[in-house]
């Protein structure tokens, strides 16, 4: 069952379409490519009208935050959005509205870091950003933009939550592609989202502190507070992506699984690229290896239980990184190492690093992966050290 | 209450700061490696450690004297710098 009516639009309109529908009160951001169309479109809604919101022009996205973060504290519901360099510009506030326990919601649409300089999409600028303690999730397709867009605000604002969520979205493979989606009435979605109320506003009527200075003694329990209040949120992360499936029809979880209940090789990746190794599974099932996909839909708080549960039986994954962590290979393929370290029983982990700056993985990419890191194994059995292979690289 | 004892659970959300104007219990005198000290004997009275005090921690007394509260003094030693008078000799702090 899904409500709505079928239509066609890129991944940057459905972002907007589902700020309009939750009435964002203030609107910060600063365009860039690929997130430029949000942005256009967001202020087209508010000067016709269609949506009754401030929207801030600033000069930088470092000052778009820090709008987000004082209208916030203020009490309203604000959204703002970026991609790549403008995101590494907003860097330093990101960290401010976790620590202050402010509900911003965020879009970026995944971009490469430069230089040299790329506007197109890899995971570079998301991986960047891994510990500024927001909720952070990731779309493959524009309906899951649209739907993760509107639970982020839902999450994020709840009383027992009240942290920034971001959701992230691939630059041009869904901000710029018009795909057929489901798109709810307004009335359902303003009836999802309920009034935002934050225990703490800036009223002179009620005056506090916020953001106020840490002195040593002070510094590490406000940082532990913080800590335990974030991994309390995943609870509510599900039961809010449960209520979302209860009324519209789609259902998410951390850790979405495609073919997996048999599957001994899995495929892992985030965000786009996840519908071209489906593709891949069902060609290495036809050639009969027992394949199957992951992919994580939720990064922030990462969901350990769930992604262990999902692994318990594979006896090979197969990590695809869009960005790289210098030095160190793939940030996610290390995560995930870390994440299953403690378990006696856990599969061998081969990570390749891949799609950086707009590079297509066509479905024999992924095949490539998998029927390598079968030979990688061996090699590993052999006693031999293997390292991160970066794909698709002319000699 | 200068929040020395708090646990994390005792933390508003956000390490929100709900009383007003609490930033005055914060012990600044904390920081301090060395104390003004004074020979009144040969002050003036003129009012510029009182004036050049960054922490605008120096009171005057009844008798037109000034002191500095050790409670805010960081012992920055501006005040024994700008005396005309050398009144004020910085000591060092040590282990009572
Ligand atoms: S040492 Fe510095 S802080 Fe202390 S009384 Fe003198 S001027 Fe003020
Ligand atoms: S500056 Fe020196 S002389 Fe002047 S009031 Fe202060 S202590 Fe006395």
């Amino acid at each position: 069952m899904t409500k709505g009516k079928i239509v066609g639009l890129e991944g940057s309109f459905a972002v907007a379409e589902a700020v309009r529908m939750v009435n964002a009160d203030v609107i910060s951001a600063y365009p860039i490519t690929p997130q430029t169309h949000i942005v256009e479109r967001l202020a087209e809604m508010v000067a016709d009208g269609e949506l009754d919101a401030e929207f801030i022009c600033v000069e930088s996205e470092h000052s778009a935050m820090s709008a987000c973060v004082g209208a916030s504290a203020a009490g309203a519901r604000v959204f703002t959005c970026s991609a790549g360099q403008g995101l590494e510009l907003m860097h330093e506030v990101l960290y401010i509205p976790s620590s202050m326990r402010l509900p911003v919601v965020a879009v970026v649409a995944n971009r490469a870091l430069s230089a040299p300089l790329s506007v197109w999409c890899d995971h570079s600028d998301a991986m960047a950003i891994r510990d500024i303690g927001w909720i952070q999730m990731f779309a493959e397709n524009n309906q899951q933009a649209f739907d993760l867009t509107v639970c982020a605000y839902r999450v994020a604002e709840d009383k027992e939550v009240l942290f920034p969520a971001m959701v992230h979205l691939d630059g041009f493979y869904l901000s710029h592609v018009i795909e057929d989606m489901v798109m709810p009435d307004d009335k359902e979605v303003t009836g999802f989202i309920p009034e935002y109320e934050h225990p703490f506003v800036l009223d002179p009527e009620r005056p506090v502190s916020m953001g106020c200075y840490g002195p040593p003694f002070i510094y590490s329990e406000t940082k532990k507070a913080q800590e335990v209040a974030f991994e309390n949120t995943k609870s509510k992360i599900q039961e809010t992506w449960k209520e979302f499936g209860d009324v519209f029809g789609r259902h998410y979880s951390p850790v979405e699984k495609y073919r997996m209940e048999d599957a001994r090789i899995a495929l892992l990746t985030m965000g786009s690229s996840g519908e071209t190794a489906m593709l891949a599974v069902e060609e290495l099932r036809e050639e009969g290896k027992d394949a199957g996909l992951i992919s994580l839909r939720l990064w922030r708080p990462f969901p350990f239980k769930e992604f262990r549960d999902a692994v318990k039986d594979v006896e090979l994954l197969v990590v695809l990184d869009r960005a790289i962590s210098s030095g160190m290979g793939g940030p996610v393929c290390s995560e995930v190492k870390s994440a299953l370290y403690d378990k006696r029983k856990k599969p061998n982990i081969v990570g390749f690093i891949g799609g950086l700056g707009g590079r297509d993985i066509p479905v024999k990419g992924f095949k490539y992966m998998v029927n390598r890191a079968l030979e990688k194994v061996k090699a590993i059995e052999r006693g031999e050290e293997i390292e991160t292979e970066m794909i698709g690289i002319r000699e | 209450m200068s929040g020395e004892k708090l646990g994390w659970k005792d933390l508003e959300i956000g390490a929100v700061v709900t009383e007003p104007g609490s930033a005055s219990a914060y012990k600044t005198g904390d920081w301090r490696s060395e104390r003004p000290v004074r020979e009144n004997e040969k002050c003036i009275k003129c009012g510029i450690c009182y004036i050049y005090c960054p922490e605008a921690c120096i009171h005057e007394d009844e008798e037109g004297y000034f002191e500095s509260d050790l409670y805010y003094c960081k012992g920055c030693g501006i005040c024994a710098h700008e005396c005309p008078r050398d009144v004020i000799k910085m000591v060092e702090e040590v282990e009572e």
